[in-house]
């Protein structure tokens, strides 16, 4: 399990253990990855990150034209696996969690313990810090950091 | 359809003791009928009773004893029951500790007949 930063873990790290999802990743919701368990190549979670970013902004807008508020959750339930997709709102803005699950868990089970990662998520952020001015060296600094802290690399 | 699975389980739900019943989607954990009293939270109870019960299927088919009839919980606060059915639903019930878990568990039967 790789966060951006420390507080993200225990909660995602608990959703992990009581939901018995396989793969879990956690973006902002412009597809950038915060926090991922389970992938093994960056690349994956790269593309992986920029669908789901894609699939919700795609039913946001499907629920704005029917004039509807935004879907809850997406659920695609496949023969050997499932997946669970939904936005969720933080201090930080509004994240999405993209959830794979096998038969030895149940999207109810899921969406049982997402609805507590969320809240656990809410429980743990810090407060925001006022941000300076971005500069290219610092940007290019965190940007290595980010990458470290998600693919070890 | 569901109005006619809501009516089967407040006869359940009306006997003494029983705090819900609920029919769940044995694969999913979903709820698909309830008939529950206030304080009992049946998303989470269909969950994970569902899952309770895929676990013990599991266990009871590795061990050659082929799939459980019914799941009793019984805890310090009361008794979760779990019936599967033929079509991949369960018929759950919560009850309290004074209930009458007999006629309950005829009831889940009766209810499991008429949804096959």
């Amino acid at each position: 399990m790789r966060a951006l930063e420390p507080w993200m873990a225990p909660p995602l790290e608990t959703f992990l253990d009581d939901s018995s999802a396989r793969l879990a990743l956690l973006m902002t919701s412009a597809g950038q990855v915060v926090a991922q368990h389970g992938f093994t190549r960056s690349l994956d979670v790269m593309g992986a990150a920029a669908l789901g970013a894609g699939i919700v902004a795609s039913t946001t807008e499907v629920a704005r034209l029917m004039g509807s508020p935004a879907f809850g959750a997406l659920v695609h339930q496949g023969t050997r696996q499932g997946m669970f997709l939904s936005g969720f709102d933080t201090s930080r803005g509004r994240w999405i969690a993209l959830v794979v699950f096998g038969p030895e868990t149940s999207v109810g089970l899921v969406q049982l313990f997402f609805e507590r990662l969320v809240r656990d998520l809410a429980a743990a952020a810090p407060a925001e810090l006022p941000r300076g001015p971005v500069l290219a060296e610092d940007f290019e600094r965190e940007l290595n950091a980010s990458l470290h802290a998600l693919f070890g690399r | 359809m569901t109005a006619g699975y809501v009516e089967v389980l407040e006869r359940v739900s009306a006997i003494g003791g029983v705090q819900g019943a609920m029919l769940v989607s044995a694969s999913d954990g979903l709820v698909v009928a309830e008939s529950l009293m206030e304080g009992v939270d049946g998303r989470a109870v269909a969950a994970l009773a569902a899952g309770l019960a895929g676990r013990l299927r599991r266990t009871t088919e590795s061990a050659g004893l082929g799939t459980p009839r019914m799941v009793q919980l019984r805890a310090e606060g009361g008794t979760v029951l779990a019936l599967p059915t033929a079509s991949d639903l369960l018929v759950v019930v919560v009850a309290r500790p004074d209930a009458n878990l007999g006629l309950a568990r005829l009831e889940m039967s009766d209810v499991a007949r008429r949804i096959r």
